[in-house]
């Protein structure tokens, strides 16, 4: 019998991942800045994560349960960043 | 014209700004109070008292980039949506209310968290703007090249003006 998959795994060892998606509008200097001020990162890092949302299209940029990603999910988007929740594939 | 911020007492910042500069500023920051106004984006008193908003992805291209997908799949998206958008809303009305209420020609001076407001406020319109707009990651160079004559070309240089605004606000809170 063909069982019908979820469309999300829910297995609970898979971490769940905050995608920040690139756009035309959000400065360079703005996004890395937000990743410092948010995630605590350091300039270093967050001017990685920043390049690779430039040039790659995304960057994940944190990982841990559904309700930690959903809440940095919320708070890039007060700061007008495009970012979605999904879990590792 | 304004030559941007700079850090100022306390984390907090300053800038100058003549009354044409202020006047543009405060318009567009209206714009934004009124395009995320309860209502705009569906409400019901008591949802909202619980921080429940609707569900839906609003057909506003503008009102969708400030109000994204969490996810890809339709309905998690969705249900994010049914319990985050009121505050998500209730923040970009607080950070635009914070400028209008400190925006005055001359000299400005904002604490380190109204400045963390202006930055989100002025990225709210330049969001609003850009989108409007469809601008590339080009734009600057596009405005270089447009005459003044293009019909687009204050609104163009009103953005160029923002995004300058804007950087030099993050450099001074760096």
């Amino acid at each position: 019998m063909e069982v019908e998959r979820p469309s999300i795994d829910s297995r609970p060892d898979l971490p769940w991942l905050t995608i920040v998606w690139n756009d035309p509008v959000n400065l360079m200097s703005y996004v890395t800045y937000v990743f410092q001020s948010v995630f605590g990162y350091s300039r270093e890092k967050a001017e990685k994560l920043m390049l690779d949302v430039h040039h790659k299209g995304r960057a994940v940029v944190s990982s841990g349960t559904r309700e930690e990603m959903e809440r940095d999910v919320q708070i890039m988007h007060s700061y007008g960043l495009w970012a979605t929740v999904q879990q590792d594939a | 014209m304004s030559s941007g911020f700079a850090a100022g007492r306390g984390g907090g910042v300053t800038a100058r700004f003549d009354a044409a500069e202020i006047t543009v500023l405060r318009s567009l920051v209206s714009q934004i109070l009124d395009l995320v106004e309860p209502g705009a984006t569906g409400d019901d008193p008591l949802e909202r008292a619980l921080g429940i908003g609707s569900p839906e992805r609003p057909t506003d291209p503008v009102l969708a980039r400030l109000f994204p997908a969490a996810y890809a799949d339709d309905e998690l998206s969705a249900e994010f949506r049914r319990y985050t958008e009121a505050t998500l809303r209730d923040g970009k009305r607080s950070d635009a209310q914070t400028m209008l209420e400190t925006a005055a020609p001359g000299r400005v001076e904002l604490t380190a968290e109204q400045a963390q407001a202006w930055m989100r406020a002025l990225n709210d319109v330049r969001l609003a703007l850009g989108t409007r707009l469809e601008v590339t990651e080009e734009v600057h160079d596009e405005i270089a090249g447009m005459g003044e004559d293009d019909p687009r070309y204050p609104a163009y240089v009103t953005y160029d003006w923002l995004t300058y605004l804007q950087d030099s606000l993050v450099r001074a809170l760096w």
